[in-house]
């Protein structure tokens, strides 16, 4: 039986191996491949050779490029002429930023939806939030990234368009409207999850006696019910992160945000495949330790989750 | 809870009767149904060429000749969204039903032959919803190129889990149900049972579902094509129409950019309410 973090590193694992060997799906010479729309001077020629180990067989190249990774090195990118590292550790912090203020809003927004929802179950207020939610749920973010930049930056020019800014405040302001545009398909995913989960707890017994003994209905709601229905809120976060992540190669790209996001559609455009390997398995690792990090806090927050452990 | 037998296609028919009002899931249906004919018949209805360029006609506003305006090359957009609709509507197409029939028989095959079949595919699709479907769409377009064969197969791929993962849990419940055990006792086979008689009880339930990820993919694809990796322009697609219009929304040109927009927004909407009034009229919330 293998535990969750393990079963998780497992997932890591496998996924290198499909990022790595993805190359290998591709017909030719890979030289080829990796020169596309370049011109192949010979010296460029000895540096991806040296750098892929292409005379190596493929499992020891798998096992530098997996050595690599451990030690920060990513390999070259072949636009740039930088270390990949170097590369992506410039843009991160944009797509941190957004990411998190993002977060930030779907948390708030999706929770307070679901938790009002919930409490109104079958109300007209429960009723306008689903449907609210699911015409949001349609919504994708280069629908909402455009609106936004349509009527708030070019209309009534409350907010920048384009670029992220600079200095502490004015990256926050230049943030505002994509991370709006990011997290408006999310908000459903947590709003709709919290609802039933509330709903869930609303109807259990443990929560009528704890009602019937006169506690506050607040008190009921925080400790009985609030409680025991964060686990399943929590379970999709990994989920989230990873969504956030991808969803923000569109939202970059339109408010022209220097991230990760834009650097991978850069990337596929300009055919630098070792930024882009290192950007999806960037993506698969924070999913991973998401995922990690929520399976060590539920037993914390949720103990009786500790008991049935593996059980998902 | 009944089982699922040939009254189905009664069902299905049948008035809804549930809390959501039977007029909202009639329009999305003609919604549907009109955009699909407007997408097949787009050479009769389109009233423009949608590549024609009229420079005269730049960024024009709506109006008897251009009922939706023009774009910043002075081409017709009502005229290339109506174009538009065919790649939008035949990518997601594709996905759903290669997922689809990938995912039940890989579902079947996990719950019927449970074990080590059961636990490498398990495992496969553990390391699958690591990647979200977008992602995998982006790595299928730096390996392959540019264009919509790549993403839509790799799509299929990463949708096939989740068909699979709910197709695998509504067999094993399937499984034990006392009409598997009496073709057992009456002597046919493991395979002919689960193809035959338990294939079509669950595919129902499984494709209502479906329906409910032709919305996601079609934003996908979209946004895909508004990353300029999918559709190419100037092929007239949903998602390249936005991808081109951007230029113009900084200069107050809202509408090309918008329609399109609008185009994908509506049709997710009702790809929603009818996917999810079929799930709740087969599934009856077994799903």
């Amino acid at each position: 039986m293998l535990g969750k973090l393990g079963s998780l590193l497992l997932t890591l694992f496998l996924a290198s191996l499909l990022v790595f060997f993805s190359r290998f799906l591709v017909p030719g010479d890979p030289i080829d491949f990796l020169l596309r729309g370049r011109k192949p001077n010979p010296e460029a020629i000895a540096e991806l050779t040296k750098q892929y180990g292409l005379d190596l067989p493929p499992w020891q190249q798998y096992l530098n490029w997996v050595v690599g990774i451990l030690h920060g090195d990513f390999g070259r990118s072949l636009q740039y002429r930088q270390d990949v590292s170097t590369v992506i550790g410039e843009r991160l912090p944009v797509t941190f930023g957004l990411v998190v203020m993002a977060g930030l809003i779907i948390t708030v927004v999706g929770l307070a939806a679901g938790i009002v929802a919930a409490l109104n179950k079958g109300r007209l207020l429960d009723r306008a939030i689903l449907i609210l939610l699911t015409v949001l749920a349609a919504i994708p973010s280069f629908v909402g990234s455009i609106v936004l930049i349509g009527v708030f930056a070019v209309q009534l020019g409350w907010f920048p368009s384009f670029g992220s800014g600079s200095g502490f405040v004015d990256t926050i302001y230049h943030l505002i409207l994509p991370s709006i545009a990011l997290a408006i398909v999310f908000i459903v995913l947590i709003g709709k999850v919290t609802r039933t989960s509330m709903v869930d707890q609303l109807g259990r017994e443990h929560v009528e006696v704890a009602t019937s003994r006169g506690l506050p209905r607040a008190t009921v709601i925080r400790r009985h019910v609030l409680r025991n229905a964060i686990g399943p809120i929590l379970t999709v976060s990994g989920v989230l992160v990873a969504g956030l992540l991808v969803a923000s190669t569109i939202v970059e790209s339109a408010f022209g945000l220097a991230g990760i996001g834009s650097l991978l559609v850069q990337s596929v455009d300009r055919l630098d495949f070792p930024v882009v390997q290192a950007i999806v398995l960037l993506v698969v690792a924070a999913f991973v330790v998401v995922n990690a990090v929520v399976d060590v806090l539920e037993p914390v927050i949720d103990p009786r989750s500790a008991a049935g452990a593996g059980a998902r | 809870m009944t089982t699922p037998t040939p009254t189905m296609a009664v069902r299905v028919l049948r008035a809804p009767r549930t809390r959501r009002p039977a007029l909202l899931w009639t329009i999305s249906l003609c919604v549907l149904v009109a955009i699909t004919a407007a997408a097949l018949l787009a050479p009769l209805v389109a009233p423009y060429d949608p590549d024609h360029v009229d420079f005269s006609a730049i960024y024009a506003s709506p109006s008897p000749a251009h009922w939706l305006g023009a774009d910043g090359l002075g081409r017709d957009t009502l005229s290339r969204l109506i174009y538009g609709a065919r790649t939008a509507l035949l990518g997601p197409l594709i996905v759903v039903i290669a997922s689809t029939v990938v995912g039940i028989l890989l579902g079947l095959l996990a719950a019927w032959r449970s074990g080590w079949i059961d636990a490498i595919l398990g495992r496969v699709f553990d390391v699958l919803f690591a990647f979200p479907s977008l992602l995998i769409a982006i790595m299928a377009v730096a390996l392959f190129g540019k264009g919509l064969v790549a993403p839509v197969i790799a799509m299929s791929i990463a949708y096939a889990p989740f068909v699979a993962r709910l197709t695998r849990s509504l067999v094993i419940a399937e499984r034990n149900r006392p009409y598997v055990a009496a073709y057992r006792v009456q002597g046919f086979g493991g395979g002919w049972i689960a193809l035959r008689r338990v294939l079509p009880n669950v595919s129902p339930i499984v494709g209502a579902q479906s329906t409910l990820n032709f919305g996601y993919v079609l934003a996908e694809l979209a946004g895909l094509s508004f990353l300029g990796l999918g559709v190419q322009a100037p092929t007239a697609d949903w998602g390249a129409m936005i991808n081109e219009a951007q230029a113009g929304i900084v200069g107050g040109h809202l509408l090309p950019a918008i329609v399109p927009a609008v185009a994908v927004v509506i049709v997710v909407v009702a790809v929603n309410i009818v996917g999810e009034e079929l799930s709740e009229r087969i599934g009856g919330g077994r799903a």
